[in-house]
């Protein structure tokens, strides 16, 4: 049946065939759904294409950003593509949401098939496709300048790990239009996708996709750690490094570690469903439960890889809104650190209830238990780092207020699931969906965006609009609290997870205010579409050249907003923790180099990574349709351009040294002329990011 | 600080390159990290489905013992050339003796996979199909990752021979002989873990 020019792509695969072969009500709906969300990506990605064209950008984009190397360009490139799929992934939640409640005795609006793939994109896009790019972006920007570096170590294996993450993200659009989609779940269990039992390309899309999105974090986790280790500047002992570079270290470490089972697991799950290997296969001498290891292996770590870098902003967030430094700084570290190393010990308790010994459960159970010590450590930490100060509730700090007691409730049901045989009565139910929403929407997601709200400045050289900040941020905790606590009860009530429809009465108003829920994050996103947009057309009066809004207290915010290519004039020498606050309490800013300015180099722009993205996402698409020989040449590609690249020698470009010192004097004339703004005046036109340190307000 | 690279000489006036050095042999060894923890987990899924014969041929029939130490021969020889290599590029032999040791271990590793082919079509015409049973889908899942890793390394090799001819031993061959070296001697280490788990476990 495989054709040799498409494989087994064929008419069934296009987005109206669910229509086409419709015979119930629900199916013609559920059909319209789908239709809708495929003609949805199309048109944007035309839309995209025409304002490309319209404004003649191609040329820039390509030039500017897609081949670009630079840490901060490649951060903001994960950033924006994070925000592309949170959209995707919230629309899908809203569509589930809409099912749930319409779903009592039967109906709604998508079928069961159409059902399991909403929770399967949803997951796997939210977890690889959101929360992944948005704290790799996060990290990416904001870690070099806070360590004093000029860039990470390796930047253009920074633009291939973006290439693979933005191809997987690619190839979970293309499975929209050209469907379907698997139905497994992000945890994408055998024996049910294996080939015997879901023969279709569902299953292929997400292992491909996941595993672009793996390799790419490997990468990315390799290129974090060396560029701590040897990208410091002088003086930025370890024990002087940031918070948020503390964190970034963990996660970076556990990316190493934790990425590969996941390989692994994709790995062989493809080679039992495309050469009939039995490996997880129910029949032949396989083990399901090896899949469960190796996932999980992988799949622990990976929620303290989505949380420790939020925790970093929230350092950063409490100290720089409180006007203190973080209380508790070295125990916040080993709290971090302790985190990183018993994130690798709790495993199991994904399948408690999978029949191995009450012992095994019992261990796991203490040691999931035990990582509530080192993060309630933090959280006393945080509180202290407010007690007694100068606490400013700024659009950020919203957010930061309704993590620690989101969070603490969440951490709390986590540590009541963390007990086997509690977990035996709510296993598979809503309390788990309610209780890692709880864990990852106040801990990780409001994490990033007070972290984008609080770095936005630095990239772009405006504040965002504070007004539908607050809005945004209100929307988003009322709409998690709406959407969330109800799931808590109804998981109670008895509730399975990723259930299409249901018969018990009971359940409907819980469904219904969580609808509701749903409604007011989907505003919430629509406030942050609002606050961009009205940022923008106000961005004058929003300026904050100067570059120290919030009156910073680390590296990144003595340098002008937005940042140069260089980052820092000369490398900084730093002799203390805050470094940068410890220098505005003295005087002002960096000083003119005492040695004048010097020629800088920088990583020139390569395609390497955008070709090896491309080449990624054709690959994982011919693989997914059995597409063979486009699936070779596309290897191929790869192969060709990363040998080519080895024979490149002129890999960077050279800032002359009076540039530098033309931007640098430029800078300081304009931070002179701008006043000094007291924390007061912090979200007034006055604010040009030229800070009066909040610690001497008192003295002056 | 002393970041000199040791077993590498840059030359005193090479800072940058010694910089380079210092972080990308860094970096290679923390890739190397993760893949070895790619092979611990393949390890770990052969160990827990071996036993799964399926009513398919087991470790006795299909391993030949006389071919996999001979490739161990193999394997470990190119190691030691390979790190002639290495020798004669710290005391500065000359471009040939690099490229000579660099040819030797190509030859070494090449002839390792001819006879590593061969023992998988052996195995595969007694029956031992990796679609037989969870053992043999374990061990076409580990095994021939390993032999893919050495073909991927050789294709660098060639790369690698290929760079030097057209810019000599620079800056950027010799870092590249270094992390080349770690690969080389790394999959040498995870065949000491086939041999003995794989081949002697199997059999004992």
């Amino acid at each position: 049946m495989s054709d040799i020019l498409l494989g087994r792509l064929d008419a069934s695969a296009l987005p109206w065939h669910e229509l086409a072969i419709a015979k119930t009500g629900l199916e013609v709906i559920s059909g319209i759904v789908g239709l809708t969300a495929a003609l949805l990506a199309v048109l944007g990605a035309l839309l995209v294409a025409a304002a490309l064209t319209w404004w003649r950008l191609w040329g820039p984009l390509w030039r500017d950003w897609l081949t670009s190397l630079d840490h901060k360009k490649i951060g903001i490139m994960y950033v924006v593509l994070a925000f592309v799929m949170l959209a995707r992934a919230v629309s899908e939640a809203g569509v589930m949401r809409l099912q749930q409640a319409l779903g009592l005795g039967g109906g709604g609006i998508v079928t069961p098939d159409h059902f399991g793939q909403l929770f399967s994109t949803h997951g796997t896009i939210m977890i690889f496709f959101v929360a992944m790019p948005f704290i790799t972006g996060l990290i990416n920007y904001v870690m070099p300048l806070q360590i004093g570096a000029r860039d990470v170590s390796f930047p253009l294996l920074n633009s291939v790990s973006l290439g693979l993450t933005a191809a997987g993200a690619a190839l979970m659009m293309v499975s929209l239009v050209l469907q379907p989609f698997s139905t497994g779940g992000w945890s994408g269990y055998p024996p049910f996708t294996e080939a015997a039992f879901n023969p279709g390309a569902g299953p292929d899309y997400w292992i491909w996709a996941v595993t672009l999105s793996s390799l790419g974090s490997t990468l990315t986790g390799i290129n974090f750690t060396v560029t701590l280790y040897k990208e410091r500047c002088e003086g930025m002992h370890l024990m002087r490094m940031p918070m948020f570079c503390w964190t970034s270290l963990c996660t970076a470490i556990l990316m190493i570690f934790a990425m590969p089972p996941l390989t692994v697991a994709t790995g062989l799950l493809a080679l039992d469903r495309y050469l009939g290997f039995h490996i997880f296969t129910n029949d032949g001498g396989g083990n399901m439960m090896m899949f469960a290891n190796l996932f999980w292996l992988f799949g622990h770590p990976e929620v303290y890889i989505l949380i420790l870098p939020a925790f970093g902003v929230w350092n950063e967030v409490f100290s720089t809104f409180s006007g203190k430094g973080l209380f508790g700084y070295r125990a916040l570290v080993m709290a971090t650190m302790c985190i990183a190393i018993l994130s690798f010990t709790v495993w199991v308790h994904h399948f408690f209830t999978m029949g191995q010994s009450a012992d095994l459960n019992a261990i796991f159970g203490i040691a999931t238990m035990a990582i509530g010590i080192p993060t309630g450590v933090k959280i006393y930490d945080w509180m202290l780092t407010m007690y007694k100060g100068r606490v400013r509730i700024s659009v950020p700090m919203v957010y930061g207020i309704g993590f620690l007691f989101l969070f603490v409730l969440g951490g709390t049901t986590g540590v009541i699931l963390a007990n086997p045989s509690i977990d035996y009565q709510v296993h598979n139910t809503l309390f788990l969906v309610a209780h890692f929403h709880n864990m990852v929407i106040p801990g990780t997601l409001f994490g990033m965006i007070a972290g984008y709200t609080l770095w936005f400045p630095k990239a772009f050289g405006f504040r965002l609009n504070d007004r539908w900040g607050y809005r945004a941020a209100g929307l988003w905790i009322a709409g998690f609290l709406l959407a969330f606590f109800p799931l808590y009860i109804l998981g109670l009530m008895g509730m399975p997870r990723r259930m299409v429809a249901y018969f018990e009465g009971a359940w409907l108003p819980w469904t219904l205010i969580a609808l509701t829920g749903g409604a007011l994050i989907g505003l919430a996103l629509l406030c942050l579409a609002v606050q961009l947009t009205v940022s923008l057309r106000d961005r004058a009066a929003l300026a904050v050249p100067v570059g120290d809004p919030w009156d910073g207290r680390s590296l990144e915010w003595a340098l002008p907003a937005p940042v140069p290519a260089w980052n820092f004039p000369v490398l900084p020498v730093v002799e203390g923790r805050d470094s940068f606050m410890e220098l505005k309490k003295n005087g002002d800013h960096l000083d003119r180099p005492r040695d004048g300015f010097a020629d800088i180099l920088l990583p020139r722009p390569s395609m390497v990574g955008p070709v090896i993205g491309a080449a990624g996402l054709v690959a994982g698409f011919a693989l997914t349709w059995h597409i063979w020989w486009l699936t070779v040449l596309t290897l191929a590609v790869i192969v060709g351009a990363m040998v080519a690249r080895g024979f490149v020698r002129d890999t960077e470009y050279t800032v002359p040294a009076a540039e530098v010192e033309a931007r640098w004097n430029a800078w300081r004339a304009l931070a002179d002329a701008s006043p000094r703004i007291r924390r007061r005046d912090e979200q007034r036109p006055a604010n040009r990011g030229h800070a009066f340190p909040a610690a001497q307000e008192g003295e002056a | 600080m002393n970041r000199r690279h040791p077993g590498l000489n840059l030359g005193e006036a090479h800072d940058s390159a010694n910089d380079d050095a210092e972080k990308e042999v860094f970096g290679f060894w923390v890739f190397m990290m993760s893949d070895a923890i790619l092979f611990g987990l393949l390890f770990a899924t052969y160990v827990v489905l071996q036993g799964n014969l399926n009513g398919g041929p087991g470790p006795a029939e299909l391993f030949e013992m006389p071919s996999v130490l001979i490739q161990t021969v193999l394997l470990l020889t190119s190691s030691l050339t390979a790190g002639l290599a290495q020798l004669a590029m710290k005391h500065e032999l000359g471009t040939r003796r690099i490229v000579l040791w660099l040819l030797i271990s190509l030859g070494l590793g090449l002839a390792f996979l001819t006879m590593e082919m061969r023992d998988f079509l052996t195995m595969t015409s007694k029956g031992g199909v990796p679609q037989a049973s969870g053992f043999l889908s374990a061990f076409f899942a580990l095994v021939p990752l390993h032999g893919l890793h050495v073909a991927a390394t050789c294709l660098w090799l060639l790369a690698l021979l290929g760079q030097i001819a057209r810019y000599g031993t620079d800056d950027a061959t010799k870092t590249a002989m270094l992390r080349l070296g770690i690969l080389w001697h790394f999959l040498d280490v995870v065949w000491i873990g086939i041999f003995t788990i794989v081949y002697v476990g199997g059999l004992a």
